[in-house]
């Protein structure tokens, strides 16, 4: 964090990403933004809402509804020479783009021997609970952690999305980064003016305590949090423990903590079943098999494609109250 | 009375022409000797063979400068030998050594070598389409003047990505030459049970520049590459080349049944009638450029490079387990 309290303003989610492509743009003209109305609209989610101005059509780049055509371009690009950022507008458009970037961005490093580079940014969104059903909905950030050359980031705060989205852009490999869409205008925090980077692969303690471990990503940071207020009411000291980056994965601050509290859950808006919470839980058991009171648990997103209907889309999310039930029975209390 | 005289070849373009024999010659000959190590077991995996579409890769790379960039394809030898490739490298990344281009991490499908601007051949059919337009897009965005050229089978027409990519090259006017080789068959079956309507109206469709070219004619398509190439190097877009060619072989060296997909009078008709090495020299001889000792001296030398290099190869050290982990990171 910063030294001087005057260069930190509060802002939100949204602007924090902005900012860090802004500051970005103008420290390096190799940064391009490639999308679908990404430039005067800024995207329907207006979160680059500005840039055209002040960089121009040639860097902040509208795009055909072309996933796979663009995304596949800045593959190419960022092999010679380039540094784009490409917008998958939902995420679930990732599926559009998989051959681009677990055939061809992931895997030309390692093809070559090493002579390639593709140092690409690929900006998703995930999340649920805007009532967008089953296609503007899901929460895929499990598929790109599964590859080897990738590194996937999930940043939950403000703070978080700038430093580890200046971090992506300067990375030498392709990095997938999730920005949970709730999160653009609902999340604010602070966040210094001006530069500074957070290392993909190491993880943040966004709460300290006793009693057990919340490991939480991207919006499930902000249920787990407000879960750990409800818990510390009735004497449960939760600690929130947010990864921040699926891959490269901080395993030892998440073994240190579960060893330190004896318990620990994994809570990701995710599908549950070989998504990121069986990994995390996995790497817990092993580190900190001996110290735990009992199995790691793990809450996630139902198994069912995100339904439209309020009630049933809101069976699907994890929430403060499931967080609180489960951490109470895990301390039996 | 009048006389017709023969335009004389200037020194510089007999020597391209002779550049452009001897090359075709090394990638037949490289190709026969990956078959030899394939028959004789000594090469891992499987390979796909240029024989027979020697002409498009020499014509299309002759048209090339170094730092120009190319995407190759599963197969691929031609492309990455035609762009300047080392024979002894390609033999020893295709036997699986640390020596090899990609210290025996790729393969045959994935031979990439960045000091002859060669971004990789490409196992996913049309897998170069966005590379070599993103490398297209960075010689536009950062003014180097160089050219792209994204070289596919006619199978890859199949792949929507393909027309994606054709798509923003041309809204974007990007100096990539689409260079589609029509050999006729995707894998097991013939292009026309596969691809409905013109081949050539679709880059049409988006204004992509396109031209068919007699695919075993190195001239012909050297003449029809330099002119696009030249023309996209100007700024003025991209271009599609459709290469019409054969490949005498099977989709794979293991591929050796082939009667039910395709008869072995055709494979003889073009092998006997149509061979872009055969035809070359007859064309240089009628023209008076070359004696048979001059070819065959090229053919001499070749073929001891060719020997050296599987020799090399074969020498040469499989890599260390241990480095394994290495090179999924930059």
């Amino acid at each position: 964090m910063p030294d001087t309290a005057a260069t930190v303003r509060e802002i939100t989610f949204g602007e924090a990403v902005r900012e860090a492509l802004a500051e970005e743009m103008r420290r390096d003209a190799r940064v391009v933004l490639l999308g679908e109305d990404v430039a005067e609209a800024g995207t329907p989610f207006k979160v680059l809402k500005g840039l055209v101005e002040e960089f121009g059509r040639d860097r902040v780049i509208d795009t055909p509804i072309s996933e796979a055509g663009f995304t596949g371009l800045a593959v190419g690009a960022a092999m010679t020479g380039m540094r784009p950022v490409v917008d998958i507008m939902f995420g679930d458009f990732m599926a559009l783009v998989m051959d681009q970037v677990v055939n061809q961005a992931a895997k030309i490093h390692y093809m070559s021997g090493g002579m390639w580079k593709a140092p690409l940014v690929v900006r998703a969104t995930m999340g649920a609970t805007r009532r967008s059903a089953a296609q503007h909905s899901q929460s895929l950030h499990a598929w790109p952690s599964h590859i080897p050359g990738l590194k996937v980031v999930v940043p939950s705060t403000p703070y978080d999305a700038k430093g580890l989205l200046k971090s992506a852009i300067r990375d030498d490999n392709p990095v997938i980064f999730f920005e949970d869409k709730i999160s653009y205008a609902k999340v604010k925090g602070p966040v210094p003016e001006g530069d500074y980077t957070i290392p993909l692969g190491v993880a943040d303690i966004k709460r300290d305590g006793r009693d057990i471990t919340l490991v939480a990503t991207s919006s499930m940071v902000q249920v787990a949090l407000g879960a750990a207020a409800l818990l510390e009411e009735v004497g449960i000291s939760a600690e929130v423990v947010d990864p921040r980056t699926m891959w490269p994965l901080d395993e030892t601050t998440l073994v240190n903590s579960a060893r330190k509290t004896s318990r620990a859950m994994v809570i990701d808006e995710g599908y549950v079943r070989y998504g990121v919470t069986g990994e995390i839980a996995s790497v817990i058991a092993e580190g900190a098999f001996y110290d735990l009171d009992g199995p790691v648990r793990r809450l996630g997103a139902r198994h069912v494609p995100v339904p439209f209907s309020p009630p049933l889309e809101d069976a699907t999310v994890p929430t403060e109250r499931d967080v609180v039930d489960l951490a109470r029975k895990m301390c039996n209390r | 009375m009048t006389t017709v005289t023969k335009p004389t070849v200037a020194g510089a373009a007999v020597e391209k022409l002779l550049r452009m024999y001897r090359q075709m010659v090394a990638i037949r000959l490289f190709e026969e000797r990956v078959n030899d190590l394939y028959t004789r077991a000594l090469m891992p995996g499987l390979a796909h063979l240029y024989i027979g579409e020697e002409a498009v890769a020499v014509g299309v790379c002759e048209a090339l400068r170094q730092d120009d960039y190319i995407t190759s394809t599963h197969r691929g030898h031609g492309h990455c030998l035609a762009k300047g490739a080392a024979p002894h490298l390609m033999f020893a990344e295709l036997l699986g050594k640390e020596a090899g281009y990609c210290k025996g991490k790729g393969g045959s499908m994935h031979i990439a070598d960045p000091a002859t601007g060669n971004l990789g051949a490409n196992a996913i059919v049309g897998g170069g389409a966005g590379i070599a337009t993103g490398a297209a897009f960075s010689a536009k965005h950062l003014g180097t003047g160089r050219v792209s050229v994204c070289f596919f089978g006619e199978g890859a027409l199949g792949q929507g990505v393909l027309y994606e990519e054709m798509n923003l090259a041309q809204l974007w006017k990007l100096p990539v030459i689409y260079a589609c080789e029509n050999n006729l068959y995707n894998e097991y079956t013939h292009c026309s049970e596969t691809t409905a309507g013109d081949m050539l109206a679709r880059p049409a469709a988006f204004g992509v520049a396109a031209e068919a070219v007699d695919g075993q004619d190195v001239r012909a398509v050297h003449a029809a590459a330099s002119a696009m190439v030249e023309r996209a190097r100007r700024g003025e877009g991209p271009g599609f080349l459709l290469l019409n060619t054969y490949r005498y072989l099977g989709h794979h060296v293991g591929d050796i049944a082939r009667e039910y997909y395709r008869p072995k009078q055709e494979e003889q008709r073009w092998m006997s009638e149509r061979d872009p090495i055969a035809l070359h020299a007859q064309w240089l001889a009628a023209e008076g450029l070359v004696d048979d000792g001059t070819l065959d001296r090229i053919r001499a030398e070749v073929t001891a490079e060719m020997d050296a290099a599987v020799e090399f190869a074969m020498n040469a050290p499989y890599p260390d387990p241990g480095r394994v982990d290495e090179d999924v990171y930059a």
